[in-house]
């Protein structure tokens, strides 16, 4: 049974392992990680899983090692990724914006935990959404998806795999300690009905100097190693062939943008929402575990008879702006309901404020999920 | 009239068409012997995955050699190097770096690499100073010389590498200069076919930003010092580490036969699906 790379069946799993068997599912062979709390259980089940299907966890001396271990592995063709959480992140960050100048494609799960620094392991906060986005120097794109069940821990961690080889790009899970440590039902299909994407890489035997492996907005192939590519692969400033180029501005304008464009003109197909407001005036705004509150609360108010809907981010970056504004465009109110101080808020109310009220509604104490009652007491508030 | 072409040009990338190398600098002397091993050995290019970090030496792979080459982060390129051999095991993967790059800020990576005891290459080359940001005090700077950030001279004690590696666990260590161009060479061919942590620490001239420093002054007195300072580790062994202050110990410092990592882990996998133990 552990041989199988899709453990097919009904089970009831803890969000963390079943990221692990997403990951496994999705044909990950190279894991890296430093031990952290609360990504823990995913590590432990691909250290346990992945040697039965020929790959390995391996656990690195710091999350600079590991993140860069990943990358290489994926240059050596593997499907690749690294668990861990915000004090993770944080050192990965230099060598996140590698990943991203070379366009490798990897899947990094952070299991968000409370506060700056070391925080409180244990308590699950969505602390971290703007870093993903913004952590590294530079300007570029992600992708960004976050979970708000054990059943998308697995079905998501698919999708990162499948993103990050299709555009060649880092993907982050972002999860958080609720969701990472929760237990549910989940449901593995069969294998044949789990979609997976392999990067596309130049013909075998195409001679090296003609390989354009690099910078283009429909993604170039990769001329991953050991396959007599001889790819040049640099971060600096560099040309469709990998050329570095350090002295022309133009070259940097070119670098800078089709990694960036490279994202934003695939962002219809990337983006994921679960809008559910069809005849609302309120529309509750959340991702993540925090959407299960929502959920519970725009069901209440349904039922008194409130015109309430909800609007779940599943893909938080490259940001959904032009849903958010779809959706502002047919509602009075727009409550955003995060567990934190209000980190994609900015965001959702720029795009929303124009049409509708916007508001933000945090938990009582940062690291609870708001309480649907609170919530509940806020939809009041806004209708009168 | 044909065109004379050097014999190991074949190696160098087709768009490659000058060295970013300052006048003097001992890289070149280093590209030559790593270049003279792979040939000696009869391999190709292709056999190799070549990984560089930040610095001077670090250009010497890359754009230099015509192979696979990842241009990494600062002090990273051990821990790239070893994703690239989990996934690429039998391909040869070969760090080239400076001592900067991979005893500083890379340090970390520099001994849990040799304590694992993975197969690679490691190619240190140490010129006792950052080179390519403007002459800055390194960790391999001697005691007193005035640097860019050490205007009244440095105050730290060095590193000393080679030892470091030695401790750490790596199974091939060696050490020589740009003066021992052909002992060097030998090396190198050793450490490609070691099966595990290889590592050769050359000391490399500096002198644009640390021979004019320190007022040794050019290229050739900079060799003539290496010459001077190096005694071969047989030799060093009878003398007192007082005797040995300043002195060069050169030579292959550990030739060691241990467990290498990926054949532990290829033993690990045959455990975990139940396979021989």
């Amino acid at each position: 049974m552990k041989e199988k790379r899709v453990q097919t069946g009904r089970y009831f799993m803890m969000g963390n392992v079943a990221c692990a068997e997403g990951a496994i599912a999705a044909g990950c062979e190279f894991a890296a990680g430093y031990p952290i709390t609360p990504a823990t259980e995913i590590a432990n089940q691909l250290a346990e899983r992945l040697p039965h299907v020929g790959g390995a966890f391996f656990q690195m001396e710091d999350e600079i090692s590991t993140i860069a271990a990943v990358i290489g592995a994926s240059w050596a063709g593997k499907k690749s990724m690294t668990v861990t959480s915000g004090p993770g992140i944080s050192l990965m960050t230099e060598n996140l914006g590698f990943a991203i100048g070379v366009e490798t494609p990897c899947v990094i799960v952070n299991v968000q935990r409370g506060a700056p620094s070391t925080g409180m392991p244990t308590i699950g906060i969505q602390g971290d959404m703007v870093q993903a986005k913004y952590g590294s120097h530079g300007d570029y794109e992600i992708i960004a998806l976050c979970p708000s069940s054990p059943q998308e821990m697995f079905d998501l961690t698919v999708t990162a795999f499948n993103y990050a080889e299709t555009y060649r790009v880092p993907v982050f899970i972002l999860s958080d300690a609720f969701v990472g440590h929760m237990r549910e039902e989940v449901i593995i299909p069969e294998p044949e009905k789990i979609k997976t994407v392999y990067r596309k890489i130049p013909e075998p035997g195409t001679d090296p100097r003609t390989i354009q492996g690099f910078l283009s907005e429909e993604v170039a192939p990769m001329p991953i190693f050991g396959r007599g590519f001889k790819a040049h692969v640099t971060s600096s400033c560099h040309d469709e062939r990998g050329k570095r180029n350090l002295i022309d501005i133009s070259a940097l304008d070119n670098y800078i943008r089709k990694l960036s464009n490279k994202i934003l003109k695939h962002k219809e197909a990337i983006t994921l929402v679960a809008p559910d407001y069809e005849g609302a005036e309120v529309v509750l705004v959340s991702y993540g575990g925090v959407a299960r509150a929502a959920a519970t609360a725009a069901a209440q108010a349904r039922e008194e008879g409130l015109p309430v809907g909800t609007f779940r981010l599943i893909t938080a970056w490259p940001f959904p702006g032009e849903e958010i504004e779809k959706m502002a465009k047919k509602v009075k109110e727009v409550i955003v309901l995060e567990n934190n101080l209000g980190q994609m808020y900015p965001y959702i109310k720029a795009e929303a404020a124009h049409y509708a009220n916007v508001s933000f509604l945090p938990p009582k104490l940062v690291g609870e999920i708001q309480d649907p009652e609170d919530i509940l007491k806020k939809i009041r508030e806004v209708l009168k | 009239m044909s065109e004379l072409v050097h014999p190991l040009h074949r190696f160098i990338r087709p768009s490659v068409t000058h060295t970013t190398f300052c006048p003097g600098c001992g890289d070149g002397t280093v590209v030559q012997c790593i270049l003279r091993a792979i040939d000696g050995l009869g391999m190709d290019m292709d056999d190799f995955v070549f990984v560089s970090g930040i610095g001077c030496a670090a250009w010497i792979p890359s754009p230099l050699f015509n192979a696979d080459v990842l241009h990494t982060t600062h002090g990273r390129p051990i821990a790239f190097a070893f994703g690239i051999k989990m996934g690429l095991p039998d391909k040869k993967v070969m760090v080239v770096s400076g001592d900067g790059d991979l005893a500083a800020i890379g340090g970390n990576h520099l001994i849990q690499n040799a304590r694992r005891n993975i197969e690679m290459t490691v190619i240190c080359l140490n010129n006792g100073i950052y080179g390519m940001t403007g002459g800055q005090a390194a960790p391999t700077t001697p005691m007193g010389v005035k640097t860019t950030t050490t205007p009244y001279g440095t105050f730290e004690n060095t590193f000393n590498i080679s030892r470091l590696v030695m401790a750490a666990g790596a199974s091939f260590v060696a050490c020589w200069t740009t003066a021992h161009p052909r002992q060097l060479t030998n090396s190198i061919k050793k450490a490609i076919q070691k099966k595990g942590f290889a590592f050769i620490e050359v000391f490399s001239q500096c002198p644009i930003q640390l021979g004019r420093k320190m007022g040794i002054g050019n290229a050739v007195q900079m060799l003539e010092d290496y010459k001077k300072r190096s005694i071969l580790v047989k030799e060093a062994e009878k003398l007192s580490p007082e005797e040995l202050n300043g002195r060069i110990v050169v030579g292959e410092l550990a030739d060691l036969d241990k467990p290498e990592m990926l054949e532990e882990v290829g033993k690990m996998k045959r455990r975990a699906s139940g396979g021989n133990k």
